[in-house]
This record gives structure tokens, sequence and C-alpha cells, in this order.
């Protein structure tokens, strides 16, 4: 790893005017991601402005008819928060297959979803529940947010500061975990909203992606047999040594099922 | 240079570091506690789990400086001063639940936490899923788990002693 300056702000106002003040200079939450890719010499940030010492970015609040997450909530509190559980319970079960338990004491919702790695599991959350990302200057629908491969709207001195996912009557989440490195080969979140229905998929193409067809079957009836009807097109999906972009669509519509299964 | 201050097995240690330092080099370099292993140094193995303020994680993947005034427990902060065994480690020994050793430490660790986590108890299903981040190359992991279940009953009071392997 090469070395950099270290900063701890407190304040959201305070990251942003580093980040802002030099380019090079990168924001760390849980590490998780971030340092694995430095050891990797993968890029060379001047500094990392850690944001644990930030309250205004911890907590887990009701607000109106939606469940507010802050940035800096690690998974393992996301899977056994009380009020996670009582709202999504799915997303509390999702978080709690995050990786092992080591992983989800530090990793954080906010440093998955501004990674966006295509596999990774809260992208397709969000994109189902349709959430809003909230940052230090706008509010940014999912639909908006996830751009491609390992990109968002982001801007680079930009911090996300919350997620807010309105209240399903019903959701639910299914993955086929690779067995190396248990990350999804395939994901899919389903859930039935105030603004809809919601089917988001992760692990099976470059940036995790909502299914419209799977949504508008759902939307007429919700059920089991309505996701089974629908064929994903392999077209653009991933193709590696783990499977084939065909093995992969056809798991789309396998964890759709068990999705809508998961939650009933 | 920066410098970190953090409380190892109960003692305050304040070392210098650079900021890319990790933590598990400050407890095997700077501190000689070289019980904690690097086994992948790629986040995935477990050999390296500490406790942090009370939580396990995976030292190779924090840098010591984000663990400035933090709690660290490492394996050589569970025995009692008279040498006696946490249950845990008591339990390994008992159930054959090591061969190299190498993966010991951070499945202690890690095994402690869990069994802390659930004061109900555990079943063998949540205790292989509680072990999904420490990988063992030689034992088959069977051993680990019942070594686990028996330090358990003793932990959470509902064995006086440790059952033994035997039965
Ligand atoms: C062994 C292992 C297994 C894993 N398995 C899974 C899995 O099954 N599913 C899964 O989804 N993930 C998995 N992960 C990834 C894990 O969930 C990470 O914790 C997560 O992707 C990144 O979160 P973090 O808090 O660690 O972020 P960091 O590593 O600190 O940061 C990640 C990136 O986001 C940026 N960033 C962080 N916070 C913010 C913010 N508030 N605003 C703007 N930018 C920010 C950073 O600059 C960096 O570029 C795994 C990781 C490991 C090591
Ligand atoms: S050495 Fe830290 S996880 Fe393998
Ligand atoms: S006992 Fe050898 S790696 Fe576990």
């Amino acid at each position: 790893m090469y070395d950099f300056t270290y900063h701890k702000p407190a304040s959201v106002a305070d990251a942003v005017a580093i980040l802002a003040a030099d380019p090079d200079a990168k924001p760390i939450s849980g590490g998780m991601t971030l340092l694995p890719a430095l050891k990797h010499r993968l890029n060379r940030p001047s500094a990392l402005v850690d944001l644990s010492g930030i309250a205004e970015l911890r907590g887990i609040r009701q607000d109106g008819g939606a469940l507010v997450i802050g940035a800096m909530v690690k998974h393992y509190e996301v899977a056994t928060d009380s009020q996670v559980m009582a709202a999504i319970p799915a997303l509390a079960r999702m978080a709690s297959t995050i990786g092992d338990t080591q992983v989800r004491n530090r990793g954080t919702i906010g440093g998955s979803l501004a990674n966006n790695d295509p596999a990774a599991d809260y992208p397709a959350a969000a994109l189902a529940l349709r959430a809003t990302l909230i940052t230090d200057r706008r509010r940014i629908s999912a639909d908006d947010f996830f751009l491609g491969m390992f990109t968002t709207a982001l801007e680079p001195d930009e911090l996300l500061v919350a997620v807010s996912f309105p209240v399903p009557q019903k959701a639910g989440y299914a993955k086929l975990r690779n067995p190396a490195s248990r990350y999804a080969m395939a994901g899919v979140f389903v859930a039935q909203g105030p603004q809809g229905v919601g089917v988001g998929v992760n692990g099976a193409g470059p940036c995790a992606f909502r299914q419209a067809e799977m949504e508008a079957a759902l939307s007429a009836a919700w059920s089991v047999e309505s996701v089974a009807a629908v064929k994903q097109s392999p077209d653009e999906l991933n193709s590696d040594i783990h499977g084939s972009a065909e093995y992969r669509a056809n798991l789309v519509t396998v964890m759709a099922k068990r999705a809508v299964a998961d939650a009933g | 240079m920066p410098q970190v201050t953090l409380a190892v097995n109960g003692t305050s240690h304040t070392v210098e570091v650079e900021a890319r330092t990790l933590l598990v080099e400050v407890l095997r370099e700077k501190l000689r506690l070289t019980g904690t292993h690097v086994g992948c140094d790629t986040s995935q193995c477990g050999a390296c789990v500490v406790h942090l303020d009370g939580d396990s994680v995976k030292a190779c993947t924090i840098l010591a400086i984000q663990a400035e005034g933090t709690q660290i427990t490492t394996i050589e902060g569970l025995a009692a001063a008279d040498g006696t065994l946490h249950p845990m480690q008591e339990a390994f020994r008992e159930y054959h639940a090591l061969q190299c050793g190498f993966c010991t430490p951070g499945m202690v660790m890690s095994a402690i936490d869990l069994v802390q986590k659930h004061p109900q108890g555990l079943s063998e299903q949540e205790i292989r899923e509680g072990l999904e981040g420490n990988i063992c190359r030689c034992t088959g992991y069977h051993n680990i788990v019942k070594a686990i279940a028996a330090a358990a009953d003793v932990m959470q009071g509902r064995a006086g002693q440790l059952a033994s392997a035997a039965e």
C-alpha cells in the first residue's frame, strides 16, 4: 500500500471541504473494499478521509413512511436492528448474508452503495425499494444513482449521508452465492411498495438493474408463477469463468421465484 | 509520524505508525503479539481476527490509525493470569479442533464473538454460518464446530464444565 495522509473530520462539512480541496483524497468508511484495493496498489489516494467520527452519518430512523439509514451504519447493525427487522425484514435478512461476520462488523451501507460492485447486495435492494440516496448536497433516486460498473452519480467530493427506503408492504431477496468468492452470481430483490412493484437484479450484469418485465408481471399478479414465466435475456449479462451469460440469465428467473416466495 | 494509542489486552500502548500501517502489523511487529496470524492478507481467511471494542474484525483490513482509542483483545489476552485457558481454548484442546494450528487464533476469537452475540445458545447451523470468515485447511471443521458448541454451554452456564469429547 502506498502511504497517504489521514484525516478524521467530525462533520460532513469538514469532510467535504477536505475532499473538495484535494481531488486525490478519498473517503473511507468500513474499509472492507477500499483497503484490499489499496493493498493491491490499484489506486493511489493522496489522503484518506475517515468518516467514522461523523455522528451525522450514523443511526437508523423512521421518517414518515420511510426508513432512513445513515451511510456509516454497518451491515451487522442493519441485520440486527429492531426497526429494520420490523419495517423491512427482507433488508435485515439480506444484510445478514453479506460477506462474513467480520466484514459485517466493519462494512457499511454507504460504502457498499458508493462502491457499486456489480455483485454487491444493497444496490438491488435500493432499486427494488425505490430508495432515495441522500448526499451532502442533493437527493438522488436509485434509478439515477447506479450508472455502471463501480460507477455512481456521486461527484468525487460528494458524500453519501443516508439512504431512505420507502417501507414496502412486502419484500424478499434471494441470491446464488459463488461457492468460492461468496459474492452473488445473481441476486434478485422484489418489493411491493408505495411506488409500485420493484425488481432489482444484482450479480448478473455489469451493474445492478431493474427487471421491467418482472415488475409488470408481478404488478398484474403477485405470485411465483408470474415471474417464472419471464425469461431474462442474456444480452449484456456477465460471462466469465464462473458462469456464462445464459446461465446467469436463467438464474435471474430462478432467484426471482425464490425472492417472491421469500416475500410471502 | 502519526501516533496511535491502543489498549491491547488491557494494557495501553502508544506507538508510532505510518498512516498505511495495518493493525495486524502493529500487533505482530511492534507489540510482538505474534499469536494473531496473517494467512491471506486479502480479507478472506480470518487468521488475523481480533476483537475491537468487543466485535470480531480482520486485523489485516483495518489501519492501525483507524483503531485509535479502541480496546483490542488478541488470542494472548484470553487465558487467565495463572495460565488457566479460556473455555473456548480449553474446548479446542479437548475436541481436537486444531491440527497445524495456523487458523486457530482467528477461529477462537471469531468463536468467542459468535457465542457472545447469541446469549440464548447456538444451533450447529448457526455455528457453521458464523465461521464463514474463517478458513481452515486441515481439520474439516467438524471438531471446531463441536468445540464451539461445548464451549458455548460452559460460557453461558448450561454446563459447569466442559463435556468430554469422548462422550
Ligand atoms: C471477504 C469479503 C466478502 C464480501 N462479501 C460481500 C457480499 O457478499 N456482498 C456485498 O454486497 N459485499 C460484500 N463485501 C463488500 C463489503 O460489503 C464492503 O463492506 C462494502 O462493499 C464497502 O463498504 P465499506 O464501508 O467497507 O466501504 P469502503 O471500503 O470504506 O469504501 C468503498 C468505496 O466507497 C467510497 N465511500 C465510502 N463511504 C462513502 C460515503 N459515505 N460517501 C461517498 N463515498 C463513500 C470509498 O471512497 C470507496 O471508494 C465483501 C467484502 C469482503 C472483504
Ligand atoms: S490475513 Fe486477514 S483475513 Fe486472511
Ligand atoms: S488447523 Fe491447520 S489451518 Fe486450521
